[in-house]
């Protein structure tokens, strides 16, 4: 049975998962990691606490340094052949059998679903892209899913809000795994924002290209992440906390948002190998 | 507004517009609200995410079918109306369209018009076509009638008037109608309705739009609340209906599904209140119903649309609103800001096929690529995967092959090209890549806190003292 079965039910979707459930391979001995560009510059410790999560659960961690970008903000803007070229670099990197971690979802699903329409015309690539993909895991779903963790909340307990990013809602189908990890903990409560299902803003280049909507829209995300009483935020994804803690900060409010694999390394300890941190 | 393609076009100001609407507090609670519960509404109505998901991949199967035989279907739907008695006209272009159209009026030498709800209409900007030619159009819908009063353009494909509170709308009443002034919904309701009672019985022509148009049986079907539809089609000697190319659809049973999808994913109703089914003009043993019935396919960009395979799924579209009820832009801009016949997503991904790239180069930009749209679709059509699209043809080189939209390449720009290939190079090139995360970090004091227009709302991220890649490679080593 799916851990997931054990998900609070999703009041704020508005729809089902795009496509059937995935079926997850077992718990391997060796993983990637993709660290995506967004991390590498501003939250590399989002990133490293990945890692380490990954290595408690006693998986060698992988992390090609020849890997940069996904190749995302270009194929957005529409520069479909310098994403391509991006992607294909990518590609070459992460070509073992080896699963490929992302912590966030929207490099993830890049990886995973629009790296096939970038190669659309290069059939031998695509087996490559077809590979890619079927071992493309977000990291709360891959903690959940083939580690089939087992966390044990440590320290004070703490009521949080999380913000789950729209690729991870809506490409990745795993808006529910951040909220089964947080729900096998004992000391948090979880609180929902107004909206939350609404995106925060970003959108890449959109939160330049269009800065007065998207800043309206960010006002609204942090406006509700406050409203909701959470004395902590989380999300699986750092462009969104790129800009919600940009707007946190400009507004002169102490709350910021942290990456899941932040809080979860902080305050948890892993049942499921029995190990400490 | 100019349709031809050599016309140099003036871009739409969508930035300003929306800056506008923005600051407008009133505008952003209405919408905010309206939209809310329009996505409540909708929401009741698929308890069972599995039976939606079913229902959308029906909806969508039956949609491509159609567009799949597009020219055979309307050739079978022209023959099969003309045999039904019903004339069919066929417009390139909005001119064309509104010629025809007035073509019948002069006929009939009719001089007052009474519409039920069209946005090809509204395509068209039939009234003020007409209306400059002494024919005098009167919208019977509540929501067209408000918007015509206040002499504005629907905000809303389905709802025209959301953008609007009953205070507005009883201001409105009260100085236009010269009626008292109240805030009660159902006695404005009523006020409109006494208002527009006579106009049906005086008018010469009926103008409607049509749902689906049905190619085995040649019928024409139409759903509307308020029965002004059925009024409009029914009452005036002459009916004259106005459709886009790809709204028809094989046969009756392809409607069962798209017309619960439509209701249920527009307003949340099971069904609404009138569906007209019309097959004909009055026949002589009949007692009422039009003496003649018009039909005007109008494709307008369509077919541009229709020649490429991935854009052609923009045509799916069954005008059901959702995408636009659960867009964040639109709600916090409203539908005027777009400048555009049909706001929101699908306004974004029809527009430019009908009004070219130049004028509409702001819209494929507007969206954040949250993806609600996609996601409440009923019909599947993969609205950001061509939004992504449009993006591409606008900065695509202008004089590139294949030319697949009007108005490639409208944002086109060395500069920026440079700057994206740069960005690849960058992002291929490991050694350089790492060099430049290394500067980035370590000149991380030197971060401008105003970097442009990311700072109007957010104060400037700040890059770690160290990248991910050198503490991965002190942690795991160079791997
Ligand atoms: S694009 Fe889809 S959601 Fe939007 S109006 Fe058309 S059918 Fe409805």
């Amino acid at each position: 049975m799916s851990p997931l079965s054990s998900a609070p039910a999703n009041a704020t979707r508005v729809a089902p998962p795009l496509e059937a459930a995935r079926s997850y391979p077992a718990k391997p001995a060796d993983v990637y990691l993709f660290g995506t560009c967004v991390i590498d510059v501003f939250f590399p410790g989002a990133g490293m606490d990945a890692i380490r999560l990954l290595e408690r659960e006693g998986i060698r961690v992988h992390f090609p340094q020849a890997q940069s970008c996904c190749g995302q903000p270009a194929y957005t803007s529409g520069y479909t052949d310098e994403a391509r070229e991006v992607a294909r670099a990518q590609l070459a990197l992460f070509a073992g059998d080896w699963p490929v971690v992302i912590p966030s979802g929207s490099c993830a699903g890049m990886f995973r679903h629009h790296y096939f329409e970038l190669f659309k015309d290069e059939p031998e690539t695509l087996q490559q892209v077809a590979s890619l993909s079927a071992r493309t895991f977000e990291l709360a779903e891959f903690l959940l899913e083939v580690c089939k963790v087992r966390f044990e909340h440590t320290g004070a307990p703490v009521r949080l809000a999380l913000h789950t990013s729209c690729s991870a809602r809506r490409e990745m189908n795993t808006h529910l795994h951040g909220r089964a990890l947080l729900a096998q903990l004992a000391g948090v409560e979880r609180v929902e924002h107004d909206h939350e299902s609404e995106c925060c803003g970003f959108g890449g280049s959109f939160s330049v290209r269009m800065p007065e909507i998207s800043g309206a829209m960010v006002q609204d995300k942090t406006a509700a992440l406050k409203g909701s009483g959470a004395a902590e935020v989380v999300s699986a994804d750092c462009g969104c906390l790129l800009n919600i803690n940009g707007c946190f900060e400009k507004q002169g409010d102490t709350l910021r948002g942290e990456h899941l694999a932040s809080f979860l390394l902080r305050r948890t300890t892993s049942a499921s190998t029995g190990g400490v941190r | 507004m100019s349709h031809v393609a050599d016309t140099p076009a003036q871009p739409i100001a969508f930035t300003r517009n929306a800056r506008e609407a923005l600051a407008d507090a009133q505008l952003r609670r209405n919408f905010r609200g309206a939209m809310d519960a329009l996505m409540d509404k909708r929401r009741n109505q698929f308890p069972d995410g599995d039976e939606l998901e079913r229902l959308r991949a029906f909806g969508n199967r039956v949609r491509a079918r159609a567009l799949s035989k597009l020219p055979d279907l309307l050739e079978r739907l022209e023959a099969n109306l003309v045999r039904n008695g019903v004339q069919v006209h066929w417009a390139e272009t909005v001119e064309e369209a509104n010629a025809i159209v007035h073509g019948i009026a002069e006929r009939h030498a009719a001089r007052k018009v009474i519409k039920g709800k069209s946005m090809v209409s509204e395509e068209m900007e039939m009234n003020h076509y007409l209306g400059a030619r002494g024919v005098d159009c009167l919208e019977s819908d509540m929501g067209e009638f408000i918007v015509q009063l206040r002499a504005e353009k629907p905000s809303h494909i389905i709802m025209p008037a959301i953008h609007l509170n009953a205070g507005q709308v009883a201001k409105l009443f009260h100085d236009k109608l010269a009626v008292e002034y109240t805030e009660d919904v159902d006695r404005l309701i009523q006020i409109g309705r006494e208002t527009l009672r006579r106009n049906f019985f005086e008018a010469d022509i009926g103008v409607s739009g049509v749902n689906f148009a049905i190619a085995e049986t040649g019928t024409l079907l139409l759903v509307e609340n308020e029965g002004n539809g059925r009024m409009s089609t029914t009452v005036p000697p002459v009916h004259i209906a106005v459709t886009g190319i790809e709204k028809v659809v094989e046969n009756l049973r392809d409607v069962i599904p798209l017309l619960s999808l439509l209701t249920r994913s527009a307003t949340g109703q099971p069904i609404t209140t009138y569906v007209n089914m019309i097959s004909g003009p009055r026949k002589a043993d009949e007692l009422d119903g039009p003496q003649e019935v018009h039909l005007v396919l109008l494709d307008n960009g369509r077919s541009q649309a229709f020649a490429d395979g991935e854009l052609r799924q923009t045509l799916n579209c069954i005008r059901c609103g959702a995408c636009m009820n659960h867009c964040p832009v639109y709600t916090r801009i409203g539908g005027h800001a777009y400048g555009t016949v049909y706001p929101g997503p699908i306004g974004k991904i029809v527009t430019p096929h009908m009004l070219g790239l130049e004028t509409t180069r702001d819209l494929p930009t507007a969206s954040s690529m949250c993806g609600a749209c996609g996601e409440v679709c009923p019909v599947k059509i993969p609205i950001p995967s061509l939004l992504r699209r449009l993006r591409e043809e606008a900065v695509r080189a202008p004089a590139a092959e294949p030319h697949h939209v009007r108005g490639q390449g409208a944002k086109h720009s060395r500069k920026e090209t440079l700057v994206w290939r740069a960005w690849r190079t960058l992002n291929t090139s490991p050694g350089l890549y790492r060099a430049a995360m290394y500067a980035g970090t370590r000149l991380r004091g030197l971060m401008p806190a105003d970097i442009g227009p990311w700072t109007r709302y957010r104060s400037a991220p700040k890059p770690a003292a160290r990248s991910l890649h050198e503490l991965a490679r002190e942690h795991l080593g160079e791997q």
